[in-house]
């Protein structure tokens, strides 16, 4: 039977007897999990930006018809030739519609999907911009703003103006940033654009659109759904490229593929398309734990030391205790419950340090031009750090503890006394 | 009179550095309110039999009865709980906890018994000191206070629990002659009016020869 008060009292009186080396020793447990939260959180929390930043822009899957040519000719079908070797030289694809044909049934068979979030109709077109003597080159893309503000961050990158604005106004325009920079266009202001095919369209621009990837912004603008199909001269059902927002990203590779066979489509999953990007994701967090791990077993190392040096001072206190009926367990707790209670004061104060930290760094102005929607840096405030950063606590203390308490339990009290 | 303490046929070998039969052999027994002690020369295993017979050192062969109970062999947290209640402790070096206050101290073998309260027992420590009159230091560190003091200090741990047998190795070997007076006259106290057993190893022929009986050791047997 262990009588935890008494044990609690002596591990309580040689802490306090000590406490230089206790705070030293908990310290370096503040500092292990202190930095462990800051480091993650704030580590996650850039990921998560970079995260928003390139994969929002992306669908999930997106869906479009590519321009290819048929991957079998005539020849390959004609039976009475179907065991000889076929060789057709320099295939070229035939002239197809950009349109996807169906694309409304479609877009509503895709919404019924349990693991879709909804699919946005997009209308994709190569135009010039122009404004007085200036033409450029450009996208417009035709979609569905409100639609889109919803399930897509668009409306987060819309740096003047609002998604309400493009949908209220007819023939009006969201412009992106560089287009509207070397056109030097201000909202309010009329650009012109011309088709392909030759069509001069005005447009009413009511809006800055800035992703801070600036290859996007010198290009891409984007206008309503209709208004894209008008000035193309195509009918409502033009539609050139569906976007579809999942609710688990994880899907997204099924259910392309299952799209591409059943509608002989071209959909690309986002994994696929972000193939570089989710290594970069894993190599960073990688590198921000083995970081937090180096540190909490540092922190761990102090405490074993602390506590063998602090074992080797007591040896009589031992000795003591084992000669007036203190078994070997109980002179164990005592050094165990040194141990934790250095891991939990520790842990507890290196949460309140990282969060305190974390809370700074959250409140610090990061502000550039790639990234218009944060305005200070980004912290992941995951409670989950926490519990994560406080059980290692105590698990790396329990640990540090308890080789040293051992020894302490295995202490021969014959041997100290008649030593002196 | 009852047999408190009875060792029977205690042999006890040292295997490092070399193999050596420290314990030769060895019975007798304590009885009831006896004041005995142990002599011999340095190395006679005198404090080696006092260690064995404490039921710290367990590496022996024979058996050892206290309250005609068998010792021998019982498991360790067993023999723990038998040296919390049954054997008081005196050493040479006084041994007490240097960072806990006098009262602390003597109430620790108490609180890890826990027969009684916490108030109970520090009640019963502040008596015990007040019977070795030191009641004054209850609330000073133990290394505070002098060596006679200390020494009082662990004569009133080792009363805590109301033990059947006192030990003391050399508890006096470290004192000067006043002190050694004290602790001598406090032991014959507790034998006399408190029927207590007690079995003091010691070097002093003076000592010795104020108790009810010596015992002779030499070359790990027992003489007389």
């Amino acid at each position: 039977m262990i009588q935890r008060s008494v044990i609690m009292s002596i591990a309580k009186t040689h802490l306090l007897s000590k406490l230089k080396q206790t705070i030293i020793a908990a310290l370096g447990v503040t500092f292990g999990i202190g930095s462990y939260i800051t480091l993650v959180s704030f580590m996650t929390g850039l990921n998560n930006m970079l995260d928003d930043l390139i994969l929002n822009q992306t669908p999930h899957i997106h869906i479009y018809n590519e321009i290819q040519p048929s991957k079998q000719q005539p020849v390959d079908i004609y039976e009475a030739l179907s065991g000889s070797l076929n060789m057709v030289r320099s295939i070229k694809p035939k002239q197809t519609q950009k349109k996807i044909h169906n694309a409304q049934p479609l877009i509503d068979l895709l919404e019924k999907d349990p693991r879709v979030r909804g699919a946005l109709p997009q209308v994709k077109t190569q135009i010039f911009y122009i404004a007085g003597p200036i033409d450029l080159g450009g996208n417009l893309t035709g979609v569905n703003i409100l639609q889109e503000a919803e399930l897509s961050n668009l409306g987060d990158y819309i740096v003047e103006g609002s998604p309400q604005d493009l949908e209220n106004t007819a023939n009006a325009i969201i412009l992106g940033s560089g287009v509207a920079e070397k056109m030097s266009l201000e909202i309010g202001e009329r650009v012109q654009v011309n088709t392909v095919q030759g069509e001069l369209f005005p447009l009413k621009v009511v809006g800055i659109y800035q992703s801070g990837i600036s290859d996007i912004d010198n290009i891409q603008s984007y206008t309503n759904l209709k208004t894209a199909q008008k000035i193309l001269g195509q009918p409502e059902n033009y539609i050139t490229d569906i976007n579809v927002k999942l609710y688990d990203t994880d899907d997204a590779v099924g259910l392309a593929k299952k799209i591409e066979e059943q509608y002989g489509l071209r959909a690309v999953d986002v994994q696929t398309a972000n193939a570089q990007f989710e290594t970069g994701n894993t190599v960073r967090n990688l590198i921000s734990y083995s970081v937090s791990v180096t540190l909490l077993l540092v922190a761990g190392f102090g405490i074993y030391n602390i506590l063998n040096m602090l074992i080797y001072e007591k040896m009589n206190d031992i000795a003591i205790l084992k000669a007036t009926g203190f078994t070997g367990r109980d002179v164990q707790w005592v050094f165990m419950s040194q141990a934790l209670i250095i891991g939990i004061i520790g842990g507890v104060t290196g949460l309140l340090v990282g969060y305190l930290l974390s809370v700074v760094i959250s409140n610090t102005p990061f502000e550039t031009e790639a990234l218009p929607t944060i305005e200070t840096y980004p912290v992941n405030f995951d409670p989950w750090f926490y519990i994560i950063g406080i059980s290692f606590a105590i698990v790396a203390t329990f640990l540090a503890g308890y080789l040293p308490s051992k020894r302490a339990k295995k202490i021969d009290p014959v041997r100290i006394i008649n030593r002196l | 009179m009852e047999n408190i303490l009875e060792a029977r046929n205690i042999n006890k070998h040292f295997k490092k550095p070399v193999l050596f039969h420290v314990l030769k052999d060895i019975s007798f027994s304590v009885k009831e309110g006896e004041f005995a002690s142990i002599m011999g020369k340095s190395g006679c295993g005198k404090s080696t039999l006092l260690y064995v017979l404490s039921t710290m050192d367990t590496d022996y062969e024979g058996q050892l009865f206290l309250h005609g109970e068998l010792v021998s062999g019982q498991p360790a947290d067993k023999l723990a709980y038998i040296r919390n209640k049954h054997i008081g402790f005196v050493f040479q070096f006084h041994y007490l906890l240097a960072e806990f206050t006098v009262l602390e101290n003597v109430m620790l073998p108490a609180r890890k018994l826990a027969e009684r309260s916490y108030e109970e027992i520090e009640q019963k420590a502040m008596e015990k000191l007040q019977i070795l009159g030191i009641d004054k230091l209850a609330l000073k560190k133990a290394s505070q206070i002098s060596g006679g003091e200390k020494q009082r200090v662990a004569i009133a741990r080792a009363l805590i629990n109301d033990p059947v047998i006192i030990m003391g190795d050399e508890p006096t070997g470290n004192l000067d002659s006043h002190n050694s007076e004290n602790v001598f006259n406090i032991f014959r106290e507790l034998s006399d009016e408190q029927g207590l057993s007690l079995l003091i190893v010691t070097h002093d022929q003076d000592f010795a020869d104020k108790t009810d009986r010596i015992i002779q050791m030499e070359d790990g047997r027992i003489l007389a």
